[in-house]
């Protein structure tokens, strides 16, 4: 019965909105665009921000990543072309670390080498990196063929090698990877498997001068390649030694990410007061992006809101023409016997419908907007739930909030006064 | 002009306001006033009416321009209250209501007809004659068949489906008659109801009027010619805000022979 009601009442409403077409069709245009441009903006802002957000999350968040650091003043004097520079995370830094902490689950060393992969000609520059069977738990990577660098081949000082799908594609050109023999620098190594290629900002390009990662047994790399390195740069050279070049440390859980990141980075300012290292920690990097994104949303939903406010106050204004215009419709059905809340009733149903279906054809434009910068702009989107929701929300507020004062200022005209309106 | 009371058909006798109406008496004024403050001034629009209007009774209201016609009309019906004196619809006292409760009173007892019709625009005229209905909760098929019984009832056949402005002045106010009649009201109050008709259309509206009187209907009409006024039962002349005087017309033909 209420139902009923209620339905014949939204259905009298779309009936007298539907008389002046023109009129409410540009009452709605403040809605469609204040709600369009909400939905719109977040997405565009979501999906930025998811993007900066989903590459921190790959690095784990349960990680501490600490890399080799030159120092800057050694960096500084490239004069001397003979000398060595002599800095970073040492092999006793791993063992501290492991036998310290009792929140620190497991700690994986890595070397970075430079190294040439030939395979019948062909040549690749490779970024070797010596590790551990564990790094290819924490830097998860899907696995293409084969397997990853186990405990077996690190026992047996094994000459194996995993490539990524794009050094393979590159190196081995559509030939059988799994046990092809690839020369690297001076030695032979067997691919025992393949693993997905890091995945990089902008999806569809592909950097020319990306590191194409090569995964060897660590104990393999410092046998073969030692801790000294040579690099030539126009004419001069000059010789690092370097034990170890990252170490990746799991905490047992994200509550202990941050004390423990403080806790070993004073540990090992007092081991390397030049400073020869860095953290980072990419709960902390996340959260600080997550900050961001929150201000930036927040600047962003302003905007959209003030245009909300603007086509609330467009809505305000037509009914409140309409009231006058529809005085003597209001004074026929007091007369009749309609009650003022049911005047009420009927001009915030025509605000709220109209509103609320100026809020739908916003949320369509709203969605559509993101979806065409994808397509011709070639930046992310994401439009989210809780924005959609946001903007019914808002819409049927306005609807309501606005559409009160036209209304109650229709139901308090005397009828006496509104039947003799002209 | 004397403050006295002018002779009434039914016998006006000093019962206290509060009495119970006797059976055949619809309305009852008693020492009505109605004042409107222009500007600094007192302006009595009714000045201390006593009235008393019998069941099944048809009269007609005239008077020249201020003397309290429309008032009155929008008094009788509850429009408006009066500042001074009772006024009883169906035993109820109408000076102590609320506006919610004079909306249900002038949604259960009365019906209005106008001079200007005043019809909906966006309603088709079956959902003009429904509209109190629709405000009495009802709905759906018992509206739509109520509306199309009136319909036939004052001469609209197959228009139900059409909007207002597409009829005739004469079909449209009678769909306002048929809406006037769809909560079957107490009284039906008509504000010259012919005023914006030819004169054979606005006959053929009083013939319906009469109709309705010979079933039964109460019916209070205002009009300022005397040729509309002929067709009611009772002629009562207005001045200064008091009834100057009511008399009884001759029989008219469209009334039939019944006669209070």
């Amino acid at each position: 019965m209420i139902g009923t009601r209620f339905y014949r009442n939204v259905r009298l409403g779309i009936k007298t909105l539907m008389l002046h077409k023109m009129r409410s069709m540009l009452t709605m245009l403040g809605m469609v665009f204040g709600v369009g441009a909400v939905i719109a903006m977040l997405a565009v802002g979501e999906g930025a921000s998811r993007e900066a957000l989903d590459q921190i999350k790959r690095l784990g968040s349960q990680n501490i990543i600490i890399n080799s650091q030159k120092p800057v003043e050694q960096a500084a004097s490239g004069a001397m072309n003979i000398r060595m520079n002599i800095y970073g995370l040492l092999y006793d830094d791993l063992e501290r670390i492991e036998q310290s902490y009792e929140t620190v689950s497991r700690v994986v060393p890595a070397k970075l080498l430079r190294g040439q992969g030939r395979v019948e000609g062909r040549v690749l520059e490779l970024r070797l990196v010596g590790t551990t069977p564990d790094w290819f738990q924490l830097v998860q990577r899907d696995l293409i063929a084969g397997r990853t660098v186990t405990q077996r081949d690190l026992d047996e000082n094994a000459n194996v090698v995993v490539l990524t799908e794009h050094g393979a594609r590159r190196l081995l050109a559509g030939r059988q990877a799994l046990g092809a023999k690839v020369l690297i620098n001076s030695g032979y190594y067997i691919v025992v498997g393949v693993i997905k290629s890091e995945e990089t900002q902008s999806s569809t390009m592909q950097t020319p001068d990306q590191n194409i990662d090569a995964y060897i047994p660590i104990n393999v790399a410092i046998e073969r390649f030692g801790d000294i390195s040579v690099s030539r740069s126009s004419g001069s050279r000059s010789r690092e030694l370097v034990e170890l070049h990252q170490l990746i440390v799991q905490v047992d859980s994200i509550q202990h990410v941050e004390s423990t990141a403080a806790a070993i980075e004073r540990m090992l300012e007092i081991n390397h007061p030049k400073g020869d290292f860095s953290m980072s920690v990419p709960l902390a990097l996340l959260r600080q992006a997550e900050a961001t994104q929150r201000t930036f949303n927040i600047v962003l939903g302003s905007i959209a809101g003030i245009s909300l406010l603007i086509g609330g106050i467009g809505i305000m204004n037509i009914m409140l023409a309409s009231v006058t215009e529809r005085t003597k419709e209001i004074g026929i059905r007091r007369a009749i016997g309609a009650k003022r809340k049911q005047i009420v009733g009927q001009f915030l149903i025509e605000t709220v419908v109209l509103s609320v279906s100026g809020g739908f054809i916003g949320i369509g434009i709203g969605m559509l907007i993101p979806w065409m910068i994808t397509i011709f702009a070639d930046m992310p989107t994401a439009v989210t739930m809780w924005s959609v929701l946001l903007s019914v929300v808002i819409s049927v507020g306005i609807g309501v909030v606005f559409g009160m004062y036209p209304a109650m200022r229709a139901a308090n005209l005397d009828p006496i006064v509104a039947l003799r309106h002209e | 002009m004397t403050t006295m009371t002018h002779s009434n058909p039914s016998p006006t006798t000093s019962q206290s306001a509060g009495a119970a109406l006797p059976q055949n008496e619809v309305i009852r004024l008693s020492q009505v006033w109605k004042t409107y403050r222009m500007g600094d001034q007192d302006v009595n629009a009714l000045a201390g009416v006593d009235l008393s209007i019998e069941r099944g009774s048809f009269w007609a209201i005239s008077g020249s321009s201020g003397s309290g016609k429309s008032t009155m009309l929008n008094l009788l019906g509850c429009l408006d209250r009066p500042s001074k004196g009772t006024y009883l619809l169906e035993g109820r006292d109408i000076a102590q209501t609320s506006d919610d409760e004079l909306s249900d009173i002038r949604l259960k007892y009365l019906g209005f007809v106008f001079q200007n019709f005043h019809l909906i625009p966006q309603l088709t005229v079956e959902e003009n004659i429904a509209l109190p209905l629709f405000y009495q909760g009802i709905e759906g098929a018992d509206a739509s068949n109520k509306a199309r019984e009136l319909a036939e009832r004052v001469g609209l056949g197959e228009r139900l489906g059409h909007r207002p402005t597409e009829l005739s002045g004469g079909q449209q106010q009678r769909v306002a008659i048929a809406r006037a009649l769809s909560n079957d009201p107490s009284v039906l109050l008509a504000d010259e109801p012919t005023g914006n008709l030819d004169t054979a259309t606005g006959d053929s509206i009083m013939a319906l009027l009469c109709e309705l009187h010979n079933q039964g209907k109460t019916i209070m009409m205002v009009t300022h010619e005397p040729d509309i006024s002929a067709y009611a039962q009772y002629a009562m002349v207005m001045r200064d805000g008091k009834v100057e005087s009511i008399s009884e017309n001759p029989p008219h033909p469209s009334r039939g022979g019944k006669h209070a």
